[in-house]
């Protein structure tokens, strides 16, 4: 009998240890969501203080004329036209530099760089990078953009600026993206005869796109609301012109007048409003603010969205 | 497929771009850039604004401060430069290996207000002395209380706001109360931005602060604008337009003014035109935004140095203060 109970409680004996060890387990399970919880509400709540705050501020102004008029030095009739061109023009010259040089930098480091200590050397710099101030792009811009190779203070070199300081995070996130890519579609590919380049441009890119896409994505809404590059190179306050059209009525019917006009752009537009002793300005300044985390929300909405549905198409 | 998307992105982008700018002349196009002082930027943005209403010439503001406007101004980046100090002996010299000749044209006057907290009632007027006394770079770390400037305040903290150290506001207000451009003690709450110092002042009753008479007028209800004595004997005189116009306000009423590039007076037809206008048409402007217009007299004195294209400046490099302004005209031969 008592050779029997003895196991028996040494097992009970067991059995609450391991039942305060899970419950002692599941604690610290708790403890770490309500952590994380916390954490996460900490920065959206931030964000959202931040959001209706200029909401409330701004409301008055978001009306099309906001959107069509000049600027003035009437707050009730100044409004962003100049600066929300000026910055889609910069961005179109940000895309159309940054995107292909990048995605091709990610595709060739990735696929056809040799392993040897160069390209080490050229990954820890791509990194590094990324990390960089975008003051610092700026005073490069300043030297080589604006004096060295005299693009002057223009739409192409605010571009070109803002190129420069996505590039690195286009060519992380395109190597991200093809990187996760299993090696067995390639040998797949391989395997039925298709060249370097069929495998690449037709498998490996093709089923990245997705995650290539929305590093560029989130690149040009990192560059949307980048001001401090944009002043070192000099952009202007006050602009109550457009830049020259692209399209003109006679043949070529294309003019690249813009890329050397003089610009604003509007987190710029913002801060000038935002120094001035009027508070009605500080209006119109709230107002630039909402207008620019929307834009930036539905950017990286987009890149979200285009992800989840590309990733869905694909089936292995 | 995939690359069909890259080129309906690209091309999206091209289209949008192309239809954001209507179609414009191809004739080349008149543009006068104009960069320098935030304090005159408002004025130099509103007569742009009236400017162009009226015709097809484009004017460009930007914001880089005096000095930076002036480094911009000497290398002929620009055609104006707004300053709301007058040039100095390095940017002369600057100005001079470049090639580059001005002209210089005072606009309206500004009052460089010291203010402090409603709440202060014991500091309402303040000579030179005292503003020097919490100032100077030897109050550094010294000066920490109210009672050691002056024995008849409470022996309260001080709390300093004042201008950031690349502003003309800073080299006019260390000039005119400390007697050296940009001497200064560095233990102070600085901010390019005069509303930093607008809200530093207003929330604090121990705080004083000084920036130009427009971020005062706009925020009255939470500031108090100290009456300045210069020297002892002199009545306190509270900054105001009375007392800019008759030069009551001293040492701290100051010209503003804008330097054009004398080449570009002479041969740039829509530069003559722009100044022209904002000699002549300017003063509703300068009211509107809070600053003070030049008396009539003065006022046709520009003109008329304006006309004769006169190059110089009438400071010979340095921030001088308390000079009245057909004086500075007449000195530039």
């Amino acid at each position: 009998m008592t050779e029997q109970v003895k196991p028996q409680a040494s097992v009970l004996a067991n059995l609450d240890e391991v039942r305060a060890m899970i419950k002692r387990h599941k604690l610290n399970d708790s403890i770490f969501a309500i952590i994380g919880l916390v954490a996460l509400m900490i920065g959206l709540l931030t964000l959202l203080t931040l959001f209706v705050d200029l909401v409330m501020d701004g409301y008055p102004r978001f009306n099309l004329d906001f959107m069509s008029e000049f600027p003035s030095r009437r707050a009730g009739s100044a409004g962003l036209l100049s600066a929300w061109v000026g910055s889609l023009l910069v961005l179109s010259v940000t895309f159309i530099s940054a995107v292909p040089m990048g995605v091709g930098a990610g595709i060739y480091l990735e696929e056809y760089a040799p392993k040897n200590w160069f390209s080490d050397l050229i990954e820890i710099n791509v990194t590094n990078l990324a990390g960089v101030p975008s003051i610092i792009y700026g005073l490069l811009a300043l030297g080589l953009f604006v004096y060295i190779l005299g693009l002057g203070q223009s739409i192409i070199t605010a571009g070109l600026t803002l190129g420069l300081l996505i590039l690195p995070v286009v060519i992380v996130s395109t190597r991200e993206a093809i990187r996760s890519i299993p090696v067995a579609i390639r040998e797949a590919a391989y395997a039925v005869g298709a060249t370097k380049w069929q495998v690449v441009s037709q498998h490996v890119v093709h089923y990245s796109f997705g995650g290539i896409l929305t590093g560029v994505i989130i690149g040009m809404s990192r560059a949307i609301g980048e001001t401090a590059p944009i002043i070192t190179i000099g952009a202007l306050t006050f602009i109550a012109f457009l830049p020259p059209s692209p399209v003109t009525s006679e043949p070529p019917f294309l003019n690249f007048d813009w890329l050397f006009s003089g610009f604003t752009v509007l987190p710029i537009q913002m801060f000038s409003w935002l120094s001035r002793p009027n508070p009605e300005f500080h209006i119109n300044a709230a107002a630039t603010g909402a207008i620019i985390i929307v834009v930036t929300l539905l950017m990286n909405g987009t890149a979200i969205w285009l992800r989840y549905n590309m990733r869905k198409k694909i089936k292995w | 497929m995939q690359s069909k998307f890259v080129m309906s992105m690209s091309v999206a982008a091209f289209v949008a771009a192309a239809f954001a700018a209507p179609v414009s002349h191809a004739a080349p196009e008149k543009i006068i850039k104009i960069d320098g002082s935030s304090t005159v930027y408002p004025i130099t943005e509103a007569v742009a604004e009236e400017y162009q209403k009226s015709t097809k010439t484009k004017v460009t503001v930007g914001i880089s401060g005096t000095g930076g406007g002036f480094k911009k101004f000497c290398r002929g980046e620009t055609d104006i430069s707004n300053a709301s100090r007058p040039i100095l002996q390095k940017e002369i010299d600057d100005c001079k290996a470049n090639g580059v000749q001005f002209i210089e044209l005072p606009i309206a006057f500004d009052a460089l207000t010291v203010v402090i907290n409603p709440k202060n009632e014991f500091a309402k007027t303040m000579s030179v002395a005292d503003l020097k006394k919490m100032w100077e770079p030897a109050a550094q770390g010294k000066i920490k209380t109210w009672k050691q400037v002056n024995p008849a305040w409470p022996d309260q903290p001080l709390k300093l706001f004042g201008a950031g150290a690349d502003s003309g506001t800073f080299d006019y207000f260390t000039e005119a109360i400390v007697g050296k451009a940009k001497s200064s003690r560095g233990d102070f709450t600085a901010s390019e931005d005069d509303n930093v110092l607008v809200n530093g002042v207003a929330g604090d009753v121990n705080a004083i602060g000084y920036f130009g008479y427009a971020y005062y007028d706009e925020n009255k209800d939470k500031l108090r604008a100290a009456a300045i004595v210069e020297k002892a004997g002199s009545p306190a005189v509270l900054p105001s337009r009375e007392s800019i116009e008759n030069g009551t306000y001293q040492p701290l009423g100051r010209p503003i003014f804008i330097y054009v590039n004398a080449t570009a007076a002479a041969f740039k037809p829509h530069v003559k035109g722009f100044v022209d206008y904002y000699l002549t048409k300017s003063k509703p402007l300068i009211e509107e935004v809070k600053y003070v217009p030049l008396p009539q007299k003065d006022q046709d004195a520009v003109i008329k140095h304006w006309k004769e294209l006169k190059p110089g400046t009438g400071f010979g490099g340095v921030a001088e203060v308390g000079v009245k302004v057909e004086d500075l005209l007449s000195r530039i031969k």
